[in-house]
């Protein structure tokens, strides 16, 4: 391997996809015939297959937390700041796996996708998923790997959703799950964002009742708006203050409606990078799986029933700036497991960088993560 | 082990549900989860502490205990309510108290006795606010807001319909002298007690 990456990063690595053949029952009611994950693992797995850890990935997410695909590569994986040798997620103790999520847009079978009834992208047609779905497909992809029992289940904002409904769901087939970031139900308001962001694609012109592809085209610029509303909740009043304030690109008022404060011109630049690579009808469906996610639901809306199901330890952490998830949200959830009797802990970080806060380097939290990490590492080395 | 430790692990069921607030590195947890089995959470707000919680696999909740959200669990969800050292910080003692006893069956307090011999003749003498080496800050950074000594914990207690189950009143080290039971409010530097409904 080339020493140019560094030490600490899993280095070069390589998305592989996996086909399952067996149909998959949906909770929408709907099947999929057959699907494809695309999957990336860092690390090794032991021999009684007891350290593998897996990665749940947020809204725009994808299988490459880690590492990098090429020498060029300007930016490693969205979780590189914890996942590598010596780093939180240790690949040094731990095998890790991170998969796009069904219905995604980086390779596992989504609306983009061909159908294979018809021979056309499904587009609109493909169905809704849950977040109880991801789970039952990350349970397939866990038996395909030979992962009797995950060492964790991992994930922040939706991908903490993830590793929540593991926990409840298969409660046998892990021993952690660490809910970062998270909620155990969106409130109005978090819905209200979500719609102001699907009707900003579904209004583009462009949109075409989700068949764009076949029209040749893409919704970008209701993408691009989405992507603006959504990433304004991702920030602080405080961190955008930082970062920006009422910074003006060229030093004086215009007076006009173009980019005159350089909040704008980021947000654009942010909304438009995104609008390029990212698929609108997978943005609906992902803001749609972050809806109906409620698990207290099936138990007559008693989080603490739902929690009852659960026999994994958890490690839950909120940011105390993000307001998107407030810290709230994960109190409620931890009050839920002490109701329940569950084994957790909880940690409120102190973070100016709102709900983005998960994804970036502060020392509190990367020490926190580290220090549970190395608790469950020490129970698979001590059982050897 | 923890000087105070085996004062208060008799008063502990094996097998029972403890919460421990202001449980600091967790080391009483740890200890009683080991040698009685119990299950349960400490509260905390000192970053480190927390770290040192999970490192040792301690179930520990960051909570200030000056905050209502105590509260936000529910009522008898413990055995025993633990809280060595931190009555004398909280903005209420007196709520903080109520608040144990609505959570747990059972509550474990233990605070430096402002009673002590030495703190009275420090104040009479010196004509300043006492320190020792139970209660090393000055007057103006001192985390210890609500000082009280024996009679004072006693009359709260009584105001507030609490049993006293147990007393003990120790030396620094914790040991109990035979004196300091004799006239637990001046010979006592450490007061442990045990309470209930």
């Amino acid at each position: 391997m080339p020493e140019i990456f560094p030490s600490d990063s899993v280095g070069l690595v390589e998305p592989r996809t996996l086909h399952f053949p067996d149909p998959l029952k949906l909770a929408c009611g709907r099947e999929l015939p057959a699907y494809d994950l695309v999957v990336e693992t860092y690390g090794t797995l032991n021999q009684d297959a007891s350290n593998a850890v897996l990665i749940c990935h947020a809204l725009s997410g994808h299988h490459h937390a880690a590492g990098y695909h090429s020498e060029e590569d300007q930016k490693p994986g969205w979780w590189d700041n914890c996942i590598g040798p010596g780093k939180p997620i240790d690949t040094n103790k731990f095998f890790v796996v991170c998969l796009n999520n069904l219905g995604g847009c980086h390779g596992s079978t989504g609306p983009s996708s061909i159908n294979p009834e018809t021979g056309r992208p499904y587009g609109p047609d493909f169905p809704v998923i849950t977040v109880r779905d991801w789970t039952n497909v990350q349970a397939r992809l866990a038996d395909r790997l030979g992962i009797d029992q995950w060492a964790a289940v991992a994930g922040g904002s939706l991908g903490g959703m993830q590793a929540l409904d593991w926990a409840i769901t298969y409660p046998d087939r892990l021993r952690h799950a660490l809910v970062i970031a998270a909620t155990p139900k969106l409130t109005a308001q978090n819905i209200a964002f979500n719609e102001v962001a699907r009707r900003a694609i579904t209004s583009d012109p462009d949109f075409h009742g989700g068949r764009y592809q076949e029209h040749g085209t893409a919704p970008q610029r209701g993408l691009m708006l989405a992507r603006m509303v959504g990433h304004i909740t991702y920030l602080s009043d405080v961190s955008m203050g930082e970062k920006f304030g009422r910074e003006l690109r060229d030093h004086a008022y215009k007076y006009g409606f173009d980019v005159e404060f350089q909040v704008e011109s980021y947000l654009r630049y942010q909304g438009e990078k995104f609008s390029e690579n990212f698929d609108a009808n997978t943005y609906l469906l992902m803001t749609r799986a972050l809806d109906y996610f409620n698990p207290a639901r099936e138990y007559g809306n008693d989080l603490s029933q739902a929690m009852a199901q659960a026999k994994c330890r958890f490690l839950v952490m909120s940011f105390s700036s993000d307001w998107r998830f407030a810290p709230e949200h994960s109190q409620k959830l931890v009050n839920a497991m002490v109701d329940a009797r569950r084994d957790v802990s909880y940690s409120e970080i102190d973070s100016p960088w709102g709900h983005d806060a998960f994804l970036l380097p502060n020392e509190r939290y990367i020490r926190l993560f580290r220090a549970y990490m190395n608790r469950i590492a020490g129970e698979f080395t001590d059982a050897r | 082990m923890r000087a105070d430790l085996k004062f208060i692990e008799p008063w502990i069921a094996p097998g029972s549900r403890v919460l421990d607030l202001g449980c600091g590195d967790g080391t009483l947890l740890e200890y009683l989860q080991r040698e009685k089995q119990v299950t349960g959470y400490g509260l905390e707000i000192n970053p480190e502490y927390i770290e040192e919680c999970v490192r040792r696999g301690v179930n520990v909740i960051e909570q200030d205990l000056d905050e209502d959200r105590l509260s936000s669990f529910r009522d008898q969800t413990f055995d025993t309510v633990v809280m060595t050292q931190a009555l004398q910080a909280v903005r209420r003692p007196d709520r903080a108290l109520e608040e144990m006893l609505r959570l747990g069956r059972e509550g474990i307090v233990t605070f430096p006795n402002f009673g002590y011999w030495r703190l009275r003749l420090f104040q009479l003498w010196r004509g300043r606010m006492p320190m020792s080496s139970t209660l090393p800050h000055t007057w103006y950074n001192t985390p210890n807001i609500h000082l009280c000594t024996v009679r004072d914990f006693e009359a709260l207690c009584y105001e507030h319909r609490i049993r006293i189950r147990d007393r003990t009143v120790v030396d620094n080290a914790h040991r109990s002298r035979w004196y300091s039971r004799l006239w637990p409010n001046m010979l006592g530097q450490i007061a442990i007690y045990r309470v209930t409904r």
